[in-house]
């Protein structure tokens, strides 16, 4: 019997699957091969497998992505860049382009509205088109609008620029000098905000407890780096916007529809009910799709040309448009020498662009958490939002929270070494148990889950006490991330005549598999199969609002809604069934697919059969869930969950060239309860092959002099491929039915790289007595480590 | 005609064209924009990322490295000539049954890797799967269950042919 067997079918009755507090249970053990489990009921979709929806399509090509999408009379768009990252902008000459045969328009920022509409989700910085200075290398100066590709490609390099280069700032510490120049004008800022004058966008002191009397046996203090790197969705970003009678509709490679929807209004001073965004299922998206880059732009020039406009940006454009933010994580950590945590005292700078975008809450919320998972009695963090002269950063899976773990986590690691404990041992002594606070004094929300099981687990997968192969290393580290602290997800769910049911939800499944996930759901609370339920994503006019497809959040926040929606559905029909039989409502009980009378039972259709008669009808349920703001909360809000993972890692190292060899991977992740094993397993593998990428090998490279971006594109940035798979890999997970989604679930997608790095560069201090403290871990800084170690 | 257009005879699909294309137009360009078959995609432009690969005359090439003028008097088969009609080819139904399609955008690329993978090595072991798909990138990261994918095709074309 397994564990999923003695695992009770989810009761209709507790439609919300809140969790039961401090429920336990043994743990499954190894998924089998390709994570196949038996089902919890014969007939129930959850805890199954089912097939990802969009499968067939994306398997035949015929999965329609932005770039697929084709309307008559529709015009392409070029962007126009300069090869310099600053630049004071002295003229800009279109005639020669213009006079491409073809070419519609020429728009620079001259010819937009004055003052220059500016928009972004936390900042409305971003301009539609760099005026006065370009900030950045690959923002836009101007735009050319052609009748053909060819034709706006040929103009886009005509036309002409007179620039002068400026200088740059392109780090932390030159963003951190006060003698460097100003990448926001302090006009464009808050006149109140005492930090207009500096390169700090905004800083956040988080804390408790007092760590100037904290007393510890060991202080380690070291500073830790992690580069920029970028998304590189395969899928590079589309937008099209058309005149839609008296508004507009945009399509987007967006993740935010609604987001998007309403910051083109804005833009626009249009009604958000004039706004339509079509957002087709992404092709990967990673949070570099969260938000608006040239929607605005674009909305704006179909309703100059009358006509539908078209932007798809190349690789290269996309890595200028979007990229996570750099590091620089100065941490003085106190031990006793029982290994217990004294305090923390970090000071986490993470450098943006020269927009905002989202990246000053990847910084505040990732250093929010920057203790980890464990207990500390005394912490004091000190976080800046910086900005530069670099592309905007984003939201990159993880939001910050790997950043986060290679800090506190090498420190973990070198208190072990130092106090001469065992690297697990450290980790399991100070890991939190459920209920125990990890922020202290902000009643946020304590450990939820048994996190230590995950830890038990990926040790034991490793064989973390078994005799070390000669010339191998063993690594193991945990990861923690903060999931959603607000939400709003709304959902309407349709039960048709013949018992099938269409789910509208604004959720976008960008490849985590939303809308099976979805499915599965309404087919559970409707008694139905998975191939009768219909999932409508993708259209703000058509599904109901929903905040934002990001932070894991989508099972639970979306899911919820769809639950409650097919409850709405079952307590319309029970008061159909009253009507229609003259039955008193309490003597009516529905159930998934079954409507219990006194004296019969019924299925859906029968009852709907018998209620609407020849004309038919339809039964339509609604349902929410959101998250409480909180305006004195630091984030806005309590996370719902944590995303709780541990990774060990086993490699060897080459001495001769500092290449890494992995042999083997495992994540384990704290998921409440896998809703579809092959699904969590698609998102917990992908994300340590992504975690991966990130510890070994990903980094854009600024130029010093000019910030230009050394590596753009997929010959010189590169991520992994087949042969960088571990040679052994597993994606595990943790079961405790324990989270606030339904059926117990958490959300996961970000877990498998929330702790890649230290776990990596664990196993490569235990492999080599080296020790790496700035991401990526490339051969060369590996060579160059071990041949300094050398006398 | 125009002036920089050259006439091309291509079969695509077993479907013979007959088509005047620029000739810096690329076949990738072809493809999707004058032939609508949008399911070879374009990612990178530069034979990086194998988002485009197609078969021509049978090999694997990356269609935004060649141009349409090249193609000329050749075959071209692309992600859409696989399935017949509703049917799956054996790889895509080993890809759905594997969970090797998530956001799916590098998924028409690596099924035609794939295809001819097991068109000249009928019997790959691991390494030569790794090494038949690593000019395809899946930012997804489902590289173990695509290669999954392909081990259970070709075992599948095994039990169909009574091995």
């Amino acid at each position: 019997m397994t564990d999923a067997d003695r695992r009770p079918a989810p009761a209709a009755s507790e439609p919300d699957g809140h969790p039961r507090a401090g429920r336990s249970e043994a743990i499954a053990g190894s998924l089998p091969e390709h994570h196949e489990r038996p089902s919890t009921a014969a007939e129930s979709p959850i805890g199954r497998s089912i097939t990802r929806s969009g499968g067939v399509e994306r398997a035949t090509g015929s999965q329609p992505y932005v770039a697929d999408l084709h309307l008559d009379g529709t015009l392409h768009a070029r962007l126009v860049h300069l090869d310099v990252a600053r630049a004071r902008i002295r003229s800009i000459d279109p005639s020669a382009a213009l006079a491409v045969p073809g070419v519609r328009l020429v728009v620079t920022a001259d010819d937009l509205p004055d003052p220059m509409p500016r928009f972004g989700p936390g900042y409305a910085d971003r301009p539609l088109l760099a005026t006065g200075e370009t900030k950045y290398h690959g923002e836009p100066v101007a735009v050319v609008v052609a009748d053909t590709v060819d034709a706006a490609d040929e103009a886009a390099r005509l036309v002409r620029v007179e620039a002068e280069p400026m200088p740059a700032v392109l780090t932390i510490e030159q963003a951190l000098d006060p003698s460097s120049p100003l990448v926001r004008e302090p006009e464009l800022r808050d006149p109140d905000d005492p930090l207009r004058a500096s390169n700090t966008l905004a800083e956040w002191r988080f804390g408790w407890g007092d760590v100037d009397a904290a007393v510890a046996d060991r202080v380690i203090e070291n500073v830790y780096t992690a580069a920029a790197t970028t998304h590189f969705a395969i899928e590079p970003h589309a937008f099209m916007a058309a005149p839609d009678r008296d508004g507009v509709a945009i399509w987007s490679t967006i993740q935010h529809p609604y987001v998007l929807q309403r910051l083109v209004a804005a833009t626009l001073d249009l009604p958000v009910a004039k706004v339509r965004v079509f957002a087709p299922d992404p092709g990967g998206a990673f949070g570099g799709k969260q938000h608006a880059k040239y929607e605005p732009l674009l909305a704006l020039l179909a309703l100059r040309l009358g006509h539908p406009v078209r932007l798809v940006l190349t690789l290269e454009e996309t890595f200028q448009a979007v990229r996570g933010p750099t590091f620089g994580i100065h941490i003085r950590s106190g031990f006793r020498s029982d290994g217990t945590i004294a305090f923390q005292d970090i000071e986490s700078n993470g450098l943006l662009g020269a927009y905002a975008d989202i990246g000053h809450r990847v910084v505040s919320k990732s250093s929010y958490l920057a203790c980890g998972p464990y207990r500390t009695p005394d912490a004091r963090i000190h976080v800046r939002a910086l900005l530069s002269h670099t592309p905007p950063a984003t939201a990159l899976r993880g939001f910050g929270s790997p950043q986060m773990a290679w800090a506190f986590e090498s420190q973990m690691d070198e208190a072990a070494r130092t106090l001469g404990l065992d690297r697990l041992e450290i980790r399991l002594r100070n890991l939190a148990r459920r209920g125990e606070e990890i922020v202290r004094g902000a009643g946020d929300t304590p450990a939820d889950g048994e996190w230590a099981q995950a830890v038990r687990k990926a040790a034991a997968w490793i064989g973390w006490d078994a005799p070390r192969p000669a010339g191998h290393g063993r690594g193991l580290a945990v990861g923690i991330k903060s999931s959603a602290t607000t939400g709003a997800s709304y959902a309407i769910v349709r039960l048709l005549h013949d018992g099938s049911a269409t789910v509208l939800a604004g959720t976008s499944d960008m490849g985590q598999g939303a809308r099976t996930l979805l499915a599965q759901i309404a087919a559970q609370e409707l008694g139905t199969s998975v191939d009768r339920v219909a999932v409508v994503m993708g259209d703000t006019a058509t599904a109901p609002y929903d905040m934002q497809t990001s932070a894991s959040r989508s099972t639970v926040f979306m899911g919820t809604a769809v639950q409650r929606a097919c409850a709405d559905v079952r307590a319309r029909l029970a008061e159909l069934a009253s009507t229609t039989y003259g039955i008193p409502l309490p003597d009516v009980e529905v159930l998934p697919g079954t409507v219990r009378l006194p004296d019969r039972r019924l299925t859906f259709v029968e009852l709907m059969a018998d209620a609407f008669g020849p004309m038919l009808g339809e039964v339509i349920g609604s349902g929410s869930r959101r998250g409480a703001y909180l305006a004195d909360h630091p984030l806005g809000g309590h996370a719902a969950f944590y995303e709780f993972s541990c990774t060990a890692s086993e490699v060897a190292v080459d001495p001769e060239t500092g290449e890494v060899r992995l042999l083997r991977h495992v994540t384990v992740s704290d998921v409440g309860r896998a809703l579809n094993p092959t699904q969590v397993a698609m998102q917990d593998e992908g994300a340590a092959m992504m975690g991966l990428g990130q510890t070994l090998m990903e980094h854009l490279v600024f130029d010093a002099d000019s910030g230009r971006i050394e590596n753009l594109g997929a010959l010189d940035y590169r991520i992994p491929t087949t042969k960088d798979v571990p040679l052994e890999m597993a994606s595990l997970v943790v079961e405790n039915e324990d989270g606030p989604g339904p059926y117990g679930s958490k959300g996961t997608g970000e877990s498998g790289l929330l702790s890649t790095a230290p776990a990596v560069a664990s196993a490569i201090t235990d492999a080599t007595g080296v020790v790496l403290r700035d991401l990526p871990l490339t051969p060369e800084r590996i060579w160059r480590a071990l041949r300094d170690r050398r006398p | 005609m125009a002036a920089d257009e050259l006439r091309i005879r291509i079969a695509v699909n077993d479907d013979r064209r007959e088509l005047d294309v620029a000739v810096h137009h690329t076949l990738l360009d072809v493809l999707r924009d004058r032939l609508g078959l949008t399911g070879t995609k374009e990612c990178c432009a530069e034979g990086e990322c194998g988002a485009c690969t197609v078969l021509l005359d049978g090999r694997a090439v990356n269609s935004c490295l060649i141009l349409a003028v090249e193609a000329d008097g050749r075959e071209v088969t692309t992600i859409e000539g696989l399935a017949d009609g509703d049917r799956l080819s054996r790889l895509q139904a080993a890809f759905l049954e594997r969970g090797a399609v998530q956001c799916g955008f590098c998924i028409p690329g690596m099924v035609m890797s794939a295809h001819y993978l097991l068109s000249h090595t009928p019997h790959p072991d691991a390494a030569e799967i790794r090494e038949g798909l690593s000019g395809n990138l899946c930012r997804c990261g489902g590289y173990n269950q695509i290669c999954s994918a392909v081990a259970l095709a070709a075992s599948t074309a095994d039990a169909e042919a009574g091995e």
